[in-house]
């Protein structure tokens, strides 16, 4: 059975339709990466993914490991193995990141029916988490993302999936505003991520993401819809032709 | 048309009577309180022509009919659910007078005092008369004229030069309604001498919902290079009016932090008025007000700065919740000398329904040129971003409301220094929050919950 099926979703933001039409299967194990220009709806759908209330979805049907997700509130989806990784991650002052984070995994256990973890169980876990995106231990006692630069933000989002271990990943420009140093230890933890029980999709801008996470599948989102799907290769030749191409392939799939 | 308001004829009966109850008090203090009396009798009750009364009607005190309480019983057990047993340094006061038996006095470090003002004054009327009604300002304050004119007891500490106590002197101060409207007007007096160290907390509670109107005063002077944290609660019941004067003399280089945290009470009116007379003194004035139903919470600062190189932070958070009203009044003065000024304040206000309201309003008076002073002040509610973000992580939507009510509340929490004051209070504010539901991921069970893990 698919984990993630999207079946001709339409959605709206202030009455604007930007996603017209999405048709997306995902399998366990799989990694799709959505690429496609700014205002093509790659944001879009990741946010109705994660049940943003403030995009309307007018038409279609998603379903997320058997269950219908549109029905579902953030939290619900959340609980039931679905995470995004904010393209732009929020501050919290006054929380710290462990404690936030105690609180979500133990907000998931509880809906799973085990046990919650204590403090003491929970902090080695975040630590061994943190080490492998290479964060310092003194970010355990920040305030969520508060005075975190980009790339510490980027890393944070990616811990928190590391600690969380979602069925689904929906990475959201993830890679955006990172050097290649950070690139690379984002690139790592989601890798070290990959396993046959777990999806992800990648939703990026650009190509240099795959060269260092590489996805079995390759989709390009372009005024609403997906134009073309394939294999990592047409990545490359998306990065040697550009979004226009795609965009001229479809005028002339029209005409 | 402007009403003349007339002082009720009841006080000046009530003040005669107070007399004799104060017997044997020496010369300059009988002068102290008349002066004080005839003060409020030509100031009178102050009303919303007033400037600094502009957002706080103060009719339903001016206008009732308060006698003075009477000294009240209380057993031991009545105070458990304060949560104070432990603090090892415990001052127990009911109605405004000193309780011998609730409270807990660890045998001081040398020289050290601490106990009632009433029995200082009782023992060694000279240590006080130095100190008692020096600074607080009676001219043109009514309230403080009045606590003036019918003090009768509150926490008396001294610490002498180079002493540094370490524990944390707690002084509850429970009312205890009448079946009519009564009165208590605690005075303290902490006394820190040069480089010495201290922290007290006042907590005013309430045994009943009955009317009662207290009306405090604290004198708090901290000589050169002194610390001293001060904490200030207010969690009195909804029949109680509480209204409070913090006056800080602060010597050369003194460092003084005054916390506040109003969380009970039909009208509150918190005034906090700290002097930096001395050169290069730090203040910090930190305050947390949550607000609900009908109740009305005014915070009203004055900051003067005095001497040169001085620097104050003020932070108030407010959190106005059902129909109430949140008043923050941000007064700095910097005088003609005062060069160097570093003046920081910021107000930040979460209106969580449509019928609270909050006025907030700086005031700054510079008369020195050479100064940095800086004011801040936001109104919002709940942000929807941090909110989604939270809920995306697998919180419901009342846990992730609280979480960031408390990550609000927490940013003045933080800037208290003493851990276990500190975790006392934001328990109180855990149990004060809106929407109380209990986080996701805590267990239940009566451990309080702390949103900060410890990171050894």
């Amino acid at each position: 059975m698919s984990l993630l099926e999207i079946k001709n979703l339409h959605a709206s933001v202030n009455g604007n339709e930007i996603l017209k039409g999405i048709d997306l299967t995902v399998n366990p194990g799989e990694v799709h990466s959505i690429m496609g220009p700014n205002g093509s709806g790659k944001s879009t759908l990741a946010q109705v993914l994660a049940r943003r209330e403030s995009y309307q979805v007018t038409g279609g049907s998603v379903s997320f490991a058997g269950k219908d997700l549109l029905e579902r509130k953030p939290e619900d989806a959340a609980c039931e193995g679905l995470f995004m990784a904010f393209q732009y991650p929020v501050e919290i002052p006054g929380i710290s990141n462990a404690y936030f984070l105690r609180a979500a995994l133990n907000a998931l256990r509880k809906y799973r029916g085990e046990d919650e973890m204590d403090a003491m169980d929970f902090l080695p876990l975040l630590r061994e988490k943190m080490r492998m995106l290479e964060m310092d231990e003194r970010f355990l006692n920040r305030p969520v993302n508060e005075g975190f630069s980009g790339g510490e933000k980027k890393r944070n989002e990616i811990v928190q999936m590391a600690v969380l271990e979602p069925r689904l990943a929906v990475l959201d420009e993830t890679d955006s505003g990172l050097d290649i140093d950070a690139l690379k230890i984002v690139a790592k933890g989601v890798n070290a991520m990959r396993s046959k029980d777990r999806a992800m999709v990648l939703v990026t801008h650009y190509q240099r993401l795959l060269d260092y996470i590489v996805p079995d599948f390759v989709h390009v989102l372009v005024n609403g819809r997906i134009v073309k799907s394939g294999g990592p290769e047409l990545a490359l030749e998306l990065e040697q032709k550009g979004y226009s191409w795609t965009e001229r392939e479809l005028a002339g799939a029209r005409r | 048309m402007i009403t003349e308001i007339q002082v009720p004829e009841k006080y000046l009966e009530i003040f005669e009577q107070s007399e004799s109850r104060t017997g044997g008090q020496p010369r300059w203090l009988r002068s102290l309180r008349q002066d004080a009396f005839a003060r409020f009798s030509d100031v009178g009750f102050p009303t919303t022509h007033d400037e600094d009364w502009r957002f706080t009607n103060v009719s339903a005190v001016s206008g009732s009919s308060f006698d003075l309480a009477e000294p009240a019983s209380v057993e031991r057990k009545q105070l458990e659910p304060f949560g104070i047993a432990d603090f090892a340094c415990r001052l127990v006061f009911v109605n405004g007078l000193f309780s011998k038996e609730l409270s807990t006095l660890p045998s001081a470090a040398k020289r050290v005092k601490i106990g009632s003002l009433a029995d200082q004054m009782a023992q060694e009327a000279a240590s006080v008369e130095p100190h008692l009604g020096r600074y607080l300002n009676t001219d043109r304050d009514a309230f403080a004229a009045l606590n003036t004119a019918f003090m009768e007891d509150g926490v008396y500490v001294a610490v002498p030069a180079d002493v540094a106590v370490e524990t944390p002197i707690y002084a509850l101060f429970i009312t205890v309604p009448g079946t009519s409207p009564t009165m208590n007007h605690p005075r303290n007096l902490i006394v820190a001498g040069e480089n010495s160290q201290v922290t007290l907390v006042e907590d005013y509670v309430s045994l009943g919902e009955g009317t009662s109107f207290s009306n405090t005063a604290t004198e708090l002077i901290a000589g050169d290079n002194a610390h001293v944290s001060h904490y200030m609660v207010v969690r009195e019941g909804t029949g109680a009016y509480n209204f409070s004067t913090l006056r800080i003399q602060q010597g050369r280089s003194a460092n003084v932090a005054t916390h506040s945290l109003l969380l009970g009470g039909a009208l509150i009116r918190n005034n906090v008025h700290p002097v930096l007379a001395g050169e290069g003194s730090e203040c910090l004035i930190n305050g947390l007000f949550m607000a609900n139903g009908r109740q009305h919470m005014d915070n009203y600062m004055l900051v003067e700065h005095a001497s040169p190189h001085c620097d104050s932070r003020q932070f108030y958070n407010g959190i106005l919740n059902g129909h109430s009203h949140g008043v923050f009044h941000g007064r700095i003065i910097v005088h003609k000398d005062a060069q160097k000024t570093d003046a920081k304040q910021t107000n930040r206000n979460l209106l969580l329904s449509d019928d609270a309201q909050i006025d907030t309003k700086p005031q700054l008076e510079i008369y020195a040129d050479d100064v940095k002073c800086t004011h801040g002040a936001t109104i919002g509610q709940v942000d929807e971003n941090a909110l989604f973000y939270l809920r995306s992580r697998g919180l419901d939507e009342a846990s992730a409301r609280h979480v960031l009510l408390l990550a609000f509340a927490n940013e003045c929490l933080d800037r208290m220094h003493s851990p276990q004051v500190r975790e006392h209070l934001e328990r109180l504010v855990n149990a004060g929050l809106p929407e109380s539901a209990q986080l996701a991921g805590e267990r239940s069970g009566n451990a309080p919950e702390r949103n900060w893990e410890e990171v050894g």
